[in-house]
């Protein structure tokens, strides 16, 4: 048995956090209290005193590049540089190479996890045969193997019809089709955001509007053929005024943006360092503040960390060449309470539904709450402490993180999935 | 003495009193250069490597010269543009060159922050010859010294810079170079071209290239790449050379005494016609004689920050 006393317990379901203690057996919670008053020796005691327990986080979008990258991140790196995160669950792209688009590569996901991850993992599957946008997978297949979503992150499916077959035959299975939406053609050979800064860096620009044509496609294919859509990583104002005009409208949508679209803009790729480099590019101050002013209002449901490990030799390279992609779970809790709830812009609460309940009920996965009988997966954070991100303490193998250097407040001091501590105090156990 | 820097990446972090210290000491080296023995004595002992990932004879040809003038070891390393995805990456082939004692590193290549990359990771100095579409610092230094040697000042002047400003890391380097030190700029070109909020510079770009030298002191072309056409980005070059090509009848639009510029090579009866290249208020060919002092200048002002350090 575990016993966490004296702590403050955001539940995932109350407003606001309360004090007392939570009893863990056989990895569940057994007992929520105000005042402990069993003592026993076959209890290990966690002080919570000044700290506060959140039902364990949720990453519906990150990338653990095994198979077929694994000098980039494999699923043991990345699942421990997840829990160092506070991550109890996440959900893997596809985009390996082979991809994960038949049954048997998700069986190969799960059963790698098992073996040597050390979090919850429940794998996305492509929407197309090969990534290659022309033909949808046997999605009836991927859901029965336990895929929990489909996506073809990394590129998006740029013929409507084979988007709207999927979004149609997922919809059986209850499949949640997760969009990388995109125009392509406009994309070009663009490595920034399009704007002042692409013209005084003179580095390609990627606009705005290559997102939110991408966005506004998908809208209109979900509303008209009434069918759930998630967009993936939201970074634009238009993005986030298309998705809240569409929850007005009752379009069937979700959305997640990630910790760097709120934490960084455009300005920081002075310089040129390809920790930087990342799809959707970094943007402009008025795009950050129409991401919170999303997240506040509720447009924006979900913050997933879109974490990308890439090999150093992928990033020390001229800005062209450079690999897209940040190393991000172990620096988005910190991020999202730095700047969204130190800032006010949302609360403790609201982060833990963000980061927590909102992922785990899009994805029909369990967690997201604490109470009593729920699995014990559960993050214990220090939120008045103030630390310098250093990425060579990154588990990941992918120290290609822009933060890097940065002081940030609030850390994750324990992670506890199905009710074992994996992760204390910068230790994997 | 106000240059302490170790790189010379671009005109946008170079000061005013630094523009100044560069362009007098370029003065300097011109009488030099007009004299019948070129030799001083300047850099003597000290190495200096091109190292050009695309060709440009006259750049490379105007570094290896003004380090040779002052006496400087001279070696260049010439790579074609595609071994920068293929060959050894730009670290490490800096890094060997820095290894064999190289001074001064005088880069050239086709991405934008590739001269920042390499000054990151060795301490010889490194000097962009052109990176990208970003900045072109020597090219905009040759072109101050000679706006400042032919019309005595650049505090006031109007320039009009014509063409494909989005890919021209020329027009970028004298855009923050021409603005620091009071200058106001005009631009005209297909709004293809024209990259976005360009205008926050202080720029000011213009609807059609008659108003952007209507009055100026200054007019600039420069080269339009054929394959902007390839890739859509204009219709055709017989359609540019219509709409922005400077001929005899759009110069007398400018001040009466207009100086006329170019980077070069220029393509004759493309973006300007021979009439104009050819003509008295063309400046073209000082141009490439200044390049020369600024070079020297440079390569000088580097060198001797490294020896008091
Ligand atoms: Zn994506």
């Amino acid at each position: 048995m575990i016993c966490i006393k004296d702590i403050s317990i955001v539940d995932g379901i109350s407003k606001t956090p309360y004090r007392g203690y939570i009893l863990i057996d056989k990895g569940r919670v057994v007992e929520i209290g105000r005042e402990l008053d069993i003592y026993s020796e076959n209890i290990v005691i966690i002080e919570g005193e000044g700290l506060h327990i959140l039902p364990g986080l949720v990453d519906m979008h990150c990338h653990l590049r095994e198979p077929g990258y694994e000098y980039k991140e494999d699923i043991e790196s990345g699942t421990k540089s997840a829990v160092a995160g506070g991550f109890t669950s996440i959900s893997p792209m596809a985009n390996t190479n082979p991809p994960i688009d038949n049954e048997g590569m998700v069986n190969f996901v799960k059963s790698r996890a098992r073996t040597v991850g050390v979090v919850k993992v429940y794998p996305i599957a492509t929407i197309t045969k090969g990534l290659k946008g022309k033909e949808i997978t046997e999605i009836g297949e991927l859901c029965e193997a336990g895929a929990v979503g489909i996506s073809d992150d990394g590129m998006p499916v740029v013929d409507s019809n084979v988007m709207k077959l999927a979004l149609q035959y997922s919809k059986m299975f209850n499949m949640l089709v997760i969009s990388h939406s995109e125009d392509l053609n406009l994309v070009a050979d663009g490595v920034m955001n399009e704007g002042y800064m692409s013209t005084v860096l003179g580095l390609k620009g990627i606009n705005r509007a290559v997102e939110e044509i991408g966005i506004a496609r998908d809208i209109i294919l979900a509303k008209n053929y009434n069918t759930p859509i998630h967009i993936a990583h939201v970074s634009t104002r238009g993005g986030v005024e298309l998705i809240r005009q569409a929850k007005h409208e009752r379009v069937p949508i979700t959305c997640e943006t990630a910790p760097h679209y709120f934490s960084a803009t455009d300005e920081w790729v002075e310089g040129y360092d390809t920790n930087t480099k990342v799809n959707p590019p970094l943007r402009t101050a008025d795009d950050v503040e129409a991401i919170k002013e999303g997240l506040k209002d509720g447009t924006i449901d979900v913050i997933a960390t879109d974490h990308a490990p890439h090999h150093m030799d992928e990033k020390n390279i001229e800005y062209n060449l450079a690999a897209f992609g940040i190393s991000g779970f172990e620096t988005a809790f910190s991020l999202a309470y730095t700047n969204l709830v130190e800032k006010g812009i949302l609360s403790l609460a609201t982060l833990v539904e963000k980061m927590s309940s909102n992922p785990a009920s899009i994805l029909d996965i369990e967690g997201g709450k604490i109470e009593e009988g729920s699995t014990a997966d559960m993050t214990i954070v220090d939120l008045n402490r103030e630390y310098v991100v250093d990425v060579e303490n990154f588990y990941s193998k992918g120290k290609n993180n822009p933060f890097n250097g940065k002081k940030l407040k609030g850390k994750v001091l324990y992670t506890i999935v199905d009710g074992k501590i994996v992760y204390e105090r910068g230790e994997i156990l | 003495m106000a240059l302490k820097k170790k790189d010379i990446l671009g005109l946008r972090d170079l000061s005013v009193e630094e523009i100044d210290e560069i362009l007098n000491t370029a003065e300097l080296m011109k009488y030099i250069l007009m004299q019948n023995n070129k030799r001083t004595p300047h850099l003597q002992g000290k190495s200096i490597v091109t190292l050009f990932y695309e060709n440009s004879t006259r750049t490379r040809l105007s570094f290896e010269l003004a380090s040779k003038y002052m006496g400087a070891s001279a070696a260049n390393v010439s790579t074609s543009s595609s071994s920068v995805t293929k060959g050894e990456t730009l670290l490490d082939t800096g890094r060997t060159i820095e290894s064999m004692g190289a001074d001064v590193i005088v880069i050239r290549h086709p991405m934008s922050g590739a001269p920042h990359l390499l000054a990151k990771h060795v301490d010889a100095s490194i000097i962009n010859a052109g990176d990208g579409m970003n900045e072109h610092p020597t090219q905009a230094l040759l072109d101050m010294y000679t706006i400042r040697e032919k019309l005595g000042k650049i505090d006031g002047i109007k320039v009009a810079i014509i063409g494909d400003i989005m890919h021209s890391r020329v027009a970028r380097s004298n855009i923050w170079g021409l603005k620091a030190m009071g200058a106001q700029i005009y631009l005209a070109g297909p709004q293809t071209l024209m990259p976005l909020e360009i205008e926050r510079t202080g720029a000011v770009v213009c609807s059609t290239v008659e108003e952007a030298i209507e009055g100026v002191d200054v007019v600039m072309g420069l080269r339009i790449q054929r394959e902007r056409q390839r890739e859509g980005l204009i219709p055709s070059i017989r359609e540019y050379t219509h709409l922005f090509g400077i001929d005899g009848r759009r110069i007398e639009l400018a001040s009466p005494n207009v100086i006329i510029m170019h980077p070069g090579p220029v393509n004759r009866g493309v973006e300007m016609t021979s009439e104009v290249i050819d003509c008295p208020a063309s400046v073209i060919e000082e141009q490439v004689t200044n390049g020369v002092a600024v070079r020297m200048a440079l390569l000088y002002l580097l060198t001797r920050r490294r020896v008091v350090a």
